[in-house]
């Protein structure tokens, strides 16, 4: 048996990030676990865009550790890709081959970043767009192949920020529903930063609350009711009681 | 439409006699002089052709390795961009007598007239272009992993394309009028120098059949670009099928 078989799938050991003289986030430490999907919750300007380029190898902590199924990769970029709010489609690559950016940066063929990400598209409500460039989709469907990017290029971790909040309301609770469904059907682990309390609530396992100035970790919350969550589960006591359990600590 | 109001309006006043046929040729003596005059004609605008040809392929050879060292080293940048401004304010007409003196009175100094007017539109492009990129798009691909070659062959190369064919249709534009203007201040062949000799002539209608000929030569010029534009930039042509 290997020790690391125990390793949490993602942890994050005491990271400390200051811009400076500023610290934008102090003593940062979360783990997630496989097949969970782990909210980040916090107001604006709380340095989780921060963290995130630090778990993402972009930025090189001044102290603390990024651990990736045990092993170190601390400011190595090339391990885990993330989402932003504005989907980064490249305007000028079909979306196929911006899906399938992430394999042929590794250094796959063409041919082969191709297929592999093609295989994909159906389970991402994607099929028939391959030969699509972004302007010709709409916003819902440029997030999802931006979510199939971040998933062929990192490797079972998908970090998002604030993936759907530019989208309509509409939309948006809808996508909720189809991320919960792919996420299970392609066994895929979230790490997601929000400042929504009812996406928090609605999506997460777990949710970690952050404080501002510096960005710390001031809560941990575990939302136990079980998924797949029932469609009406934003309307239920349970899920208001969680709501207000997090409006208070949010404060 | 317009155009053919114009040359309507031009055969009227010449047709009327308001100015007299040596200042201003009329439309059929232009037409019957570009036909007696069509096969010189053609073998001096193949010179001029090859030269203005050369001249861009070589200002956008020149503007690509420019523009890209100038992206990647900032010194390079604030070292270079007030020469290649410097540059555009020499007087055509001072340098050309001088490139001559220079190069001689053959191809190179026409070549070298028109890689310095072309190419710096195209750089000023292209480096608009390289700044245009999205900071967060690059910050996605180093998470994945690229480097700055990959980062410029992805991202930065591709997101210029479209700023560098609006620099090449401003550069194409001038090409042949630099070369016919090099040409005329220096030099043996070409439509340059047939219109130094039928200014001498005072052929005027000779004069008007070479200008038309500019013309034609130039749009058709601006037309291969805009094909080239819409051969490796699929991606505006779908936003317009929109």
């Amino acid at each position: 048996m290997n020790i690391l078989d125990n390793a949490p799938l993602l942890e994050v050991r005491g990271v400390s990030k200051s811009f400076g003289g500023n610290t934008i986030i102090k003593n940062i430490n979360l783990t997630l676990n496989e097949g969970e999907l782990v909210c980040l919750l916090g107001q604006s300007g709380t340095g989780k865009s921060t963290l995130f380029h630090v778990i993402a190898g972009l930025y090189m902590p001044d102290e603390g550790q990024v651990l990736l199924r045990g092993e170190e990769i601390t400011g190595k970029p090339g391990k885990i890709s993330y989402m932003l709010q504005k989907d980064l489609l490249f305007p000028h690559l079909t979306i196929l081959d911006n899906t399938a950016l992430g394999l042929l940066i590794r250094g796959e063929k063409k041919a082969d970043a191709r297929a592999k990400a093609a295989k994909e598209f159906s389970k991402f409500g994607l099929e028939g767009c391959e030969k699509r460039y972004p302007v010709q989709l709409s916003g819902g469907m440029c997030q999802r192949a931006a979510l199939l990017r971040t998933y062929l290029a990192s490797q079972g971790i998908a970090l998002l920020d604030e993936p759907f909040s530019a989208l309509d309301t509409l939309t948006k609770s809808a996508m909720h529903r189809w991320y919960l469904n792919v996420m299970r059907e392609i066994s895929l682990s979230t790490l997601f930063i929000t400042h929504d309390i009812d996406e928090a609530v609605l999506l997460s396992d777990r949710v970690y609350i952050m404080g501002n100035n510096p960005g710390e970790i001031t809560t941990e919350i575990r939302i136990d009711s079980p998924k797949p969550r029932p469609d009406d589960f934003t309307l239920t006591e349970e899920f208001l009681q969680y709501k207000r359990l997090l409006v208070e600590k949010l404060r | 439409m317009a155009l053919a109001l114009l040359i309507g309006i031009w055969a009227a006043v010449c047709g009327f006699r308001w100015i007299p046929s040596y200042m201003l040729p009329s439309p059929g003596a232009v037409f019957r002089a570009f036909i007696s005059e069509f096969p010189f004609l053609m073998r001096q605008a193949k010179i001029t052709v090859i030269e203005a040809a050369l001249g861009l392929v070589l200002g956008i050879v020149l503007a690509f390795i420019f523009a890209s060292l100038m992206d990647r080293f900032t010194a390079l940048y604030k070292a270079l961009y007030p020469l290649l401004v410097i540059t555009q304010t020499i007087p055509t007409i001072a340098i050309a007598p001088l490139l001559v003196l220079w190069m001689g009175y053959e191809m190179q100094p026409k070549i070298a007239l028109v890689v310095l007017t072309t190419f710096f539109p195209i750089t000023v492009a292209l480096l608009d272009g390289y700044k245009s990129v999205d900071p967060d798009a690059v910050s996605l691909l180093q998470s994945m992993g690229a480097g700055k070659f990959k980062i410029f062959r992805y991202l930065k190369l591709p997101s210029s394309l479209p700023y560098f064919f609006s620099g090449l249709k401003i550069s194409t534009s001038y090409a042949i009028v630099a070369a016919v203007i090099a040409e005329w201040l220096g030099g043996f062949r070409g439509l340059g120098v047939y219109m130094t000799k039928v200014k001498k002539a005072y052929a005027f209608d000779k004069m008007f059949a070479v200008i038309i000929l500019i013309i034609i030569i130039s749009l058709l010029l601006m037309l291969l670009v805009s094909l080239a534009s819409r051969l490796l930039t699929p991606w505006l042509q779908a936003k317009q099928k929109q």
